[in-house]
């Protein structure tokens, strides 16, 4: 609206008292949240006894922050009210091949990320970039198009997702240390039982509403895990399984012996051989899992997925079995979590219940959310900026010269997952990165975009 | 039979934190139908405020007098606890009133993730023990070779649930409050073209379900004494699991379906396996979704189109 030069000055003192006023709510209500979780932290002395130290300087930051933060934003607000109504109609729409241009780029990147890696930091620095960084990566890649296919595609809320990991890794090393198989059986045999379980588990509870589902999915994997806790006599309980073999290469070891790859080839051992290799291997399941997703959008499950996504009551009035549709995605889900958890015990020749609690399902929820709900591309940038990102973390020993000898950055990983997830629900519910839209649209109809998606309007 | 009487006892106590947290999730979910998956979280926020302020009170400011320091305590927690809830509401939840069907729920997994690791960050990893109190037994009956013994901590932890639920009948039946919420839980929108101002009830809600946490919480503590930054998701699935088995969105099925969870979770440890207490409770979560989703005292949840 415009509003005359004369009128906007006399009228300028109100909205700053107004924001002031706002401002200083947000830094009653700062203070009221950090005391006394913030301001007094409980430490144990030498007897034994809890004590408390006070941090009241904290407080005064995180008030500060809130005060400042909030004006700032009023500010931001009040600026883009004004500039409103030119920018309303302009809104960014990506240029028509930027999503195939940056798959294809990235798939560059990824299959010559091992010699980048060794080209740049040398052997001893490209063990730890090619293991922390790139399998580490790859995993939690695959994990988000597994769990993509799930909650992207078919809209299941899976909170339980590392379940299936859990039984992949668990299969694999069971069969391997009692009838003494390769890794290359266990693979298919850790994928197929997984989808199993996924059958197992999704047929009872398929039928339930969104958050409901979500719930049981909750407490079905924490069942997997407690029973792989207690269950000694199998899993070993705690102390996990070790001694997992290590995947070959058609039958030849990564290891220095004569029949050892590096003897074959005739070329010096080093350990990165396996590391390599073991690289490739994620990046091709990471791959199959893609591939195959893609082609299943372009099936009538596909297609159904997405339907069920969008409206599941309309779905049923058309004629979808929907408990068939919704049992295929968790048991195609599941059982590319139970091929990444039979890589991910092959690669670390070491489980234990740790690895699979319900933050490992949350953190690989948070990568498919921030991602972009059934958007490939999207879920793979968010895996490599959250767990690069935690990587990168690690190595930010800088901090430590501002905040004190005792700051551990990786601390905050959780605390910014969950806080990410929260800001992009408001902000952009169908996805930080990326958003998909069902293949198929009746094209006259508004574009589902992220900021449309209410009530009314999808 | 003693100890059959005894775990009795000991099953009731835990039920009752476990229904004080289960009013909550149902009231919330009664109101807004939404699964408000950080409240287990917010109950554990109110251990570590209720334990800071006990430490407080007793360290630095020296009350002696313990009753007085309880009060207090709990009152404070209770506030405080409120304030959390409130934000948590207004910042993550409101917000999405509108927005697609998982996107609360989405929400407020993130929200709990961040208070969970919230805690972890500014009060540390380890388990923290709080200082004994109210340890002294009272031995009700001395049998043959085992002793039903009840202590001061239980007989607290259930008069003071039987009086907060009793108080917070009287203000859901009689008070406006209490009817608007009601108006709400009915149709939202009726309600608002009534006059009710819907936001305001919503955030209220949120308010009484973290004060009755924050309640538990502090019983929590005296309980057992030791409190950790992930002492929220248990208890929480478990409450859940309460509200959800009295019937979601029941007021008397929450506390009903508390006091089963506690009694059944005492047995099951009592006489089949401690190791495995929480695998029966999650067991019953899925069978009661599965085959009772409107629980034992629930209407029947009808979907509209």
């Amino acid at each position: 609206m415009p509003v005359a030069p004369a009128e906007l000055r006399s009228s300028s003192a109100r909205p700053i008292l107004a924001a002031l006023k706002e401002a200083f709510g947000a830094a009653l209500l700062a203070l009221g949240l950090s005391v006394p979780i913030l301001a007094l932290r409980t430490e144990q002395d030498i007897s034994n006894q809890l004590v408390l130290r006070p941090r009241w300087d904290y407080v005064a930051v995180a008030v500060l922050a809130a005060f400042l933060g909030r004006l700032l934003y009023l500010a931001a607000a009040a600026a883009n009210a004004r500039r409103a109504p030119r920018q309303a109609a302009a809104a960014w729409v990506p240029p028509a091949g930027l999503a195939r241009f940056v798959s294809i780029a990235g798939l560059i990147v990824l299959l010559l990320y091992p010699p980048i890696a060794l080209a740049l930091t040398g052997r001893a620095g490209a063990i730890k970039w090619i293991d922390n960084f790139g399998i580490q990566i790859m995993i939690y890649i695959m994990l988000g198009w597994g769990l993509n296919i799930v909650v992207g595609l078919a809209g299941l809320l899976d909170l339980g997702y590392v379940a299936f990991y859990a039984v992949g890794a668990y299969s694999t090393a069971l069969l391997a240390q009692n009838f003494h198989l390769s890794f290359w059986l266990c693979l298919p045999l850790a994928g197929i039982l997984a989808a199993f379980w996924g059958i197992l588990l999704g047929f009872p509870v398929l039928r339930l509403r969104g958050d409901y589902l979500a719930i049981v999915t909750l407490a079905f994997g924490e069942i997997i895990r407690l029973v792989l806790i207690n269950w000694v006599p199998v899993t070993n309980g705690y102390a996990g399984i070790s001694g997992i073999p290590r995947p070959s290469f058609f039958g030849l070891p990564f290891n220095a012996s004569d029949q050892g790859f590096a003897a074959f080839f005739g070329i010096e051992f080093t350990p990165l051989h396996r590391l390599i290799f073991l690289f490739y291997v994620i990046l091709a399941l990471a791959l199959l899992t893609n591939w195959v997703t893609l082609r299943l959008r372009r099936l009538p499950i596909g297609r159904a997925w997405e339907a069920l996504r969008e409206d599941e009551i309309a779905c049923r009035s058309l004629g979808i079995n929907t408990t068939n549709t919704k049992l295929t995605a968790f048991a195609i889900g599941a059982g590319f979590g139970g091929f990444a958890g039979s890589f991910f015990a092959a690669r670390q020749g070491f489980i234990s219940p740790e690895s699979f609690t319900f933050m490992e399902s949350a953190v690989v929820l948070a990568i498919v959310v921030l991602g972009g709900m059934g958007s490939q591309i999207g879920v793979a940038i968010a895996a490599v900026a959250m767990i690069g990102g935690t990587e990168i973390l690690r190595e930010l020993d800088w901090l430590k010269d501002i905040f004190g000898p005792a700051f551990d950055p990786t601390q905050y990983r959780m605390l910014l997952f969950g806080l990410a997830m929260v800001v992009v629900m408001i902000w952009k519910p169908r996805g930080l990165i990326s958003y998909r839209q069902p293949s198929i649209f009746l094209h006259e109809s508004k574009p589902v975009r992220a900021d449309m998606v209410k009530e009314g309007h999808g | 039979m003693e100890y059959l009487a005894q775990q009795l006892i000991n099953g009731l106590t835990l039920g009752s934190i476990y229904g004080l947290i289960a009013i909550g999730y149902t009231m919330v979910f009664g109101i807004i139908g939404m699964v408000n998956f950080a409240h287990g979280d917010v109950f554990m926020v109110s251990t570590f405020i209720a334990l800071i302020f006990l430490l407080a009170l007793t360290q630095i400011l020296g009350v002696g007098f313990l009753a007085v320091a309880l009060f207090i305590v709990l009152i404070l927690a209770m506030l405080l606890t409120s304030v959390w809830a409130w934000a948590i509401e207004r910042l993550a939840y409101r917000p999405l009133r509108g927005s697609f069907r998982l996107a609360p729920m989405i929400s407020a997994i993130g929200m709990s993730i961040f208070l969970s690791n919230l805690v972890q960050v500014t009060q540390g990893p380890r388990n923290k023990a709080s200082p004994s109190i109210l340890s002294d037994v009272i031995v009700l009956r001395e049998g043959a070779n085992y002793a039903v013994s009840i202590s001061y901590k239980q007989i607290l932890i259930v008069t003071v649930t039987a009086v907060l639920l009793a108080a917070f009948w009287y203000v859901v039946q009689r008070t406006s409050l209490g009817r608007a919420q009601r108006a709400c839980e009915q149709d939202r929108r009726m309600a608002a073209l009534l006059g009710v101002d819907v936001d305001r009830t919503i955030s209220l809600t949120f308010v009484m379900g973290a004060a009755l946490a924050a309640v538990a919480g502090l019983l929590f503590l005296i309980y057992y004494g030791v409190v950790n930054f992930n002492d929220g998701f248990v208890p929480g699935v478990k409450a859940f699991t309460a509200a959800v088995l009295g019937g979601i969105g029941s007021l008397p099925g929450a506390v009903l379906g508390g006091l089963l969870i506690g009694l059944i979770e005492t047995l099951w440890s009592a006489y089949f396996s401690i190791d495995y207490k929480d695998v029966a409770t999650f067991c019953i979560l899925a069978v009661t979704l599965i085959f009772l989703p409107s629980g034992l005292l629930g209407r029947p949840d009808v979907e509209k189109v």
